[in-house]
């Protein structure tokens, strides 16, 4: 692997991960990553072919609540820390539609 | 009579409990010892006097009418600011949370004022815990009380700080690849990160989910183990809370094991580890074998450290934590977008992504935006089966090598951090070597179990030395006492700095 | 279909359906999980995505989904997880929807879904996994848009169907067919107008031409929400599809993949929507803050044992045991409590027939009305066989038990005691009864004659006096009893 991941890719990440940046940025972002990543290359040392993925320390399942109310919070301090609001409505800049 | 700031935190618990000195008075002390020394030091990023105060007058006026006063009734204690509190504010040390006010309060937080303690206030950390020296944080440096020209370590450094100058009796941290652990040994206290689970993360700010784990920075082993008493146990609100049961860890800590078989981390204990650590690591084991402990080598294979032609260090483990790691934060730290809350860009913008990515650009610093991005790049298509699937086959890899060895001993014994103190500043320029800094406290956390960093002592320069205790899933109650072994075999001395002193 | 050449066209449908469960709470919070409040009040820490907060999973949203799962015949997973998917948008406030991507709770399955023309059609179910909803987003201002977050993270079931569907009515019938089934099991109210079913039908043609087969693009159409809408955009991307494949003939799957086209009520017409960038890439990954779900036998059998009898097959029993026509046993299986009404009341020893009639007459009409079902409208299987017994017993008319069952919808109260309170219960007093008969045939005497001269208008003229008597008697006289004791007269 390289030891500088290109600006494109960076660009490509920086967009899924919402994060503006400037060229000059996105070249500095590029070599700290490539440097990095090829530091990471070590685990291709460990032949992990029948080794089952492990996503969390603890093993126990069907951890349930039952279906019963609880505590809501008010409009108010729900938008208490809103940056813009309209009511009892957060505000943002237009979008379209909704994501579901 | 003891000045209430140089009593541990279970004398100052005993000392209230008997109306030797009332929590006020202890409350004042350490208010007044904030407002004298944290200027230089600077590990609170708040401090709440009216409210800390006013919880003092309530326990005082619960002991007046005769009632209990809970474990920690009255002792002051901080906490990390990654804690939400429905009081103040909960920053994570970030600009993009600078002025966030959460409205409702962590469960470890709710447990500890239950418990009876006084919150004095909330400590610094890099920012949403990512680093290891504190100078990550949005707000502001705290400086290691032993010399103010050098970190902390962190992410915990203001709770490191905070416990070692005697600015808190004991303080709660959190833990993701040694943020407890390692500021405490830079700091010369004793930290302990707890098993995954033990403790709710409810209303612990989330960095990596499967890793965060809150625990408490205490002067000695017996308060680490009544703070985790306090905050230990199931929470409703928690899926990832273990519904086992608690032990009372200061009722039990004074008792030796008997027959501890202790084991020594071959991988740990290596020709490139620094001579006056290896030598703290070798002087922790005999107290142990005073003690009655025997020794064994063990073998951590995926929690090997290499040494490159260069002379830099690699680990296995190392770089499927950050793999680990970075992946959960960019997923845990897309939230903050300034759309419901946090920092909003005041620039016009043409539209929401526009909105996004410079509140974002603009909220978070470079090592958070370095982990998104790694962590982002590490789950995007095309690269999720080499890195992020690859890290989880790896972490098996590492946990497998923790189950065998606690089949044969009962805790592992090595160093905490591969070097001491650092000065600010080193190692700001090179992302690599701060994330070595935690080379030997990161495997305890993708493994999930208890570890504990405890001082040994000073260096040549007089400097904090640790080592660390790891022990099985769910074995604190063993992990302390093994810890406490240790800790009188050293004399039960505080290690207390320049700045902790009292002054006379 | 136009086809100007020979071609051989089938559409080839599948359908995601987004089905909001009807629980009590939020998936993975304790909010209410309810409809129409004022925005942002059924919120908290977890559902706003704030730091630090933490899903819990509802326990009957797990159920209520192996529940459908097991309806439609699918294989509820042993072991199910979950996942994060990742996209920005300001209705999902953690930028992460809470879903199953490899390992989902139900796989596998099928539903048969009746057509118009009485045939049953059987659509292959690939998959029905649990997920959060998010928020909704309010554009009633030009320049910016209003977050409500009192959606976020309710409970979704999504079902995604084989494309097993080949025109615009099937598609209708599926979803029509999906509705029924998840209100006859309780696990959603389906509400339409309320959102909580949402469509999206992915469209294609096989095209064959000269025995060569072509096939057009996948399109996906968002978020339909009623019945018609699904309807009218299928029909009209059959239509447009072929009308562009014949325009231009690179517009193939094979050429340009899938498309999402949004749909236009107004117009009636989709409209191509721009990918979204990196829309593809959610970066899905298992969610470090839930364990895993794990379903042995006994807690699917515990689930499959409240299931019961399903609405195709009691649809038949009810053709078949109760004589009822097609028409009358399918509005009587639209929904499990109604026909559970007729069951119960049959049961209790009232006449199908009958109960069905009040079922479909004065019932039907006041649960249109209302826009509930039947068993909503609040009459209970004891009434409706109480009345049903009464009316075969003669105890009432006809016209006199349907103003009693408009008094009972009204104001509540028993068939017995509410005819008595409105004086409607048929006298059977002879006395009364024949000075009734009498009357009526002192006052028509040419009627009368008619019937005795036994011409051909007799019978005519023998309801009309039957009608007088009903009217003198306000409708209490006994009909039976009436038309025995008038005939004895007109005899003597
Ligand atoms: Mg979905
Ligand atoms: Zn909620």
């Amino acid at each position: 692997m390289s030891d500088s991941i290109d600006k494109k890719l960076v660009r490509h990440v920086a967009k899924l991960a919402r994060i503006s940046m400037s060229d000059a940025q996105a070249t500095a972002m590029g070599s700290q990553l490539g440097a990095i990543l090829s530091y990471f290359d070590k685990l291709k040392e460990l032949d992990t072919e029948k080794v089952e993925p492990m996503a969390h320390p603890l093993d126990f399942t069907n951890v349930l609540a039952d279906d019963q109310l609880g505590a809501s919070l008010s409009c108010e301090q729900a938008l208490a820390n809103a940056p813009q609001r309209d009511e009892c409505f957060f505000l943002v800049p237009k979008v379209i539609g909704d994501s579901q | 009579m003891t000045a209430p700031r140089e009593m541990s935190a279970l004398a100052l618990r005993d000392a209230i409990a008997a109306g030797q000195v009332s929590a006020a008075e202890a409350t004042r002390a350490y208010l007044d010892a904030i407002e004298r020394q944290d200027g230089a030091i600077r590990a609170y990023t708040q401090v709440f006097a009216d409210r800390a105060m006013e919880r003092a007058a309530q326990i005082d006026a619960a002991r007046a009418a005769g009632k209990p006063l809970g474990p920690l009734g009255g002792v002051p204690v901080s906490i990390k600011d990654n804690m939400c509190t429905a009081w103040g504010k909960t920053t994570c040390a970030s600009k993009i949370l600078e002025n966030f006010h959460a409205p409702y309060t962590a469960t470890a937080v709710q447990k500890l004022e239950a418990a009876g303690a006084v919150i004095l206030g909330k400590t610094n950390m890099d920012e949403f815990a990512m680093g290891s020296s504190t100078e990550n944080s949005a707000l502001q440096k705290t400086a290691n009380p032993w010399d103010l020209a050098r970190v902390p370590g962190g992410s915990s450094g203001g709770a490191a700080a905070g416990v070692s100058a005697r600015l808190c009796a004991a303080a709660l941290g959190s833990d993701t690849g040694g943020s407890i652990r390692q500021p405490a040994a830079l700091c010369g206290c004793v930290g302990l990160k707890p098993t995954y689970g033990r403790v709710s993360r409810y209303g612990l700010v989330a960095f990596a989910s499967s890793l965060d784990q809150i625990g408490p920075l205490a002067r000695n082993v017996p308060d680490a183990a009544l703070m985790l008493s306090a905050i230990a146990g199931h929470d409703g609100h928690d899926s990832t809370s273990a519904d086992t049961p608690v032990a009372d860890y200061a009722a039990t800590v004074e008792r030796p094991v008997e027959g501890l078989r202790v084991g020594l981390v071959k991988e740990f204990i290596s020709d490139q580890l620094n001579g006056e650590i290896r030598a703290a690591v070798e002087k922790a084991a005999k107290c142990l074998t005073d003690a009655g402990a025997t020794l064994v080598e063990i073998s951590l294979p995926h929690s090997r450290i290499d040494v490159g032609a260069d002379g830099t260090l690699s680990s296995y483990a190392v770089a499927c934590y950050y793999i680990v790691a970075t992946a959960e934060a960019s997923s845990n730290l897309a939230r903050y977008d300034g759309a419901h809350y946090g920092h909003r860009t005041p620039k016009t913008v043409g539209d929401i992504i526009e909105l996004y990515s410079q509140s974002r650009a603009e909220g978070f610093g470079d090592e958070v935006k370095r982990r998104i991005m790694l962590g982002t790049y590490a789950l995007s298509s095309g690269y999720y089966d080499a890195h992020y699937l690859k890290a989880l086959k790896v972490r098996r890899l590492i946990a497998e090598d923790f189950r065998a060895a606690f089949g044969q001993v009962d805790v592992l014994l090595g160093p905490t951090s591969p070097e001491v103190a650092f000065r600010a500043g080193a190692k700001t320029a090179d992302p690599l070597t701060m994330y070595l800094s935690d080379i030997y406290t990161i495997s305890v956390n993708l493994a999930g179990i208890p570890a504990i960093s405890l001082p040994v002592g000073l260096n040549s320069t007089g400097l904090p030395l640790a080592v660390q205790l790891l022990a099985g899933i769910f074995e604190e109650e063993k992990l302390l006492r093994a810890a406490r072994m240790v800790e009188r075999g050293l004399g039960s001395q505080e290690l207390v700095p320049p700045a902790g002193r009292e002054e006379k | 279909m136009t086809t100007t050449t020979a071609d051989k066209i089938t559409p080839i449908i599948g359908m995601e359906i987004h089905v909001e469960l009807d629980t009590a709470t939020k998936m993975f919070c304790r909010c209410r999980n309810r409809f129409g409040d004022p925005p942002n009040t059924n919120v908290c820490p977890v559902c706003l995505g704030l730091p630090g907060a933490l899903p819990v999973m509802n326990r009957q949203a797990v159920e209520f989904s192996m529940k459908a799962g097991l309806a439609l015949g699918c294989t509820v997973s042993a072991f199910s997880k979950w996942d994060r998917k990742s996209y920005y948008y300001p209705d999902l406030p953690k930028n992460y929807q809470i879903s199953q991507y490899d390992l989902p709770l139900n796989v596998g399955g099928a539903i048969e879904v009746p057509l118009a023309d009485g045939q049953v059609k059987r659509v292959g179910i690939i998959r029905a996994h649990l997920e959060e909803d998010a928020g909704k987003n309010l554009h009633d201002d030009p320049t910016s848009t209003k977050v409500d977050l009192n959606r976020a993270g309710t409970p979704l079931l999504e079902i995604v169907s084989q494309p097993d569907m080949h025109s615009a009515e099937e598609a209708g019938a599926y979803g029509r067919a999906m509705q029924r089934l998840v209100r006859w099991l309780s696990v959603s109210q389906a509400n339409m107008q309320m959102g909580h079913m949402r469509f999206e039908p992915n469209i294609n043609l096989h095209i064959e031409r000269e025995g060569a087969l072509y096939k057009t693009p996948i399109v996906e159409v968002k978020n339909l929400n009623s019945f018609r809408s699904l309807e009218r955009c299928v029909e009209f991307e059959i239509q447009r599809q072929y009308a562009q494949w014949r325009q231009d003939p690179n517009y193939t799957l094979e050429k340009l993949g899938k498309e999402n086209r949004g749909f236009d009520d107004v117009t009636g017409k989709t409209v191509f929507q721009r990918e979204k960038e990196e829309a593809h890439d959610y970066r899905y990954f298992p969610d470090p803050d839930l364990m895993p779900v794990v379903v042995d036998e006994a807690w699917s059998g515990r689930i499959a044992a409240q299931i019961g009898e399903l609405p195709l097959p009691r649809r038949a029993r009810y053709m078949q045991q109760y004589a009822l026509s097609f028409k009358e046993a399918d509005a009587l299986t639209q929904d499990a409590p109604s026909g559970n009404l007729l069951d119960e009341a049959v049961a209790a020893g009232a006449t199908a027939k009958r109960v069905t009639n009040l079922l479909l007459g004065r019932i039907a009409a006041t649960a249109n009305e209302r826009g509930c079902c039947l068993a909503e409208v609040g009459i209970t299987a004891g009434q409706l066989a109480e009345l049903a017994k009464m009316m075969d017993a003669g105890t009432v008319s006809a016209s006199a038990a349907d103003r009693v069952l408009v008094e009972m919808i009204e104001k509540g109260g028993e068939p017995l005691t509410t005819a008595k309170a409105l004086n409607l219960l048929a006298v059977t007093d002879t006395a009364q009864l024949e000075a009734w008969v009498d009357q009526a045939i002192t006052a028509n005497p040419e009627i009368v004659a008619q019937i005795r001269a036994g011409d051909k208008k007799a019978d005519k003229a023998r309801g009309f006096l039957m009608g007088q008597i009903m009217k003198l008697s306000a409708g209490k006289a006994p009909p039976a009893q009436a038309k025995a004791m008038l005939e004895r007269k007109l005899i003597g």
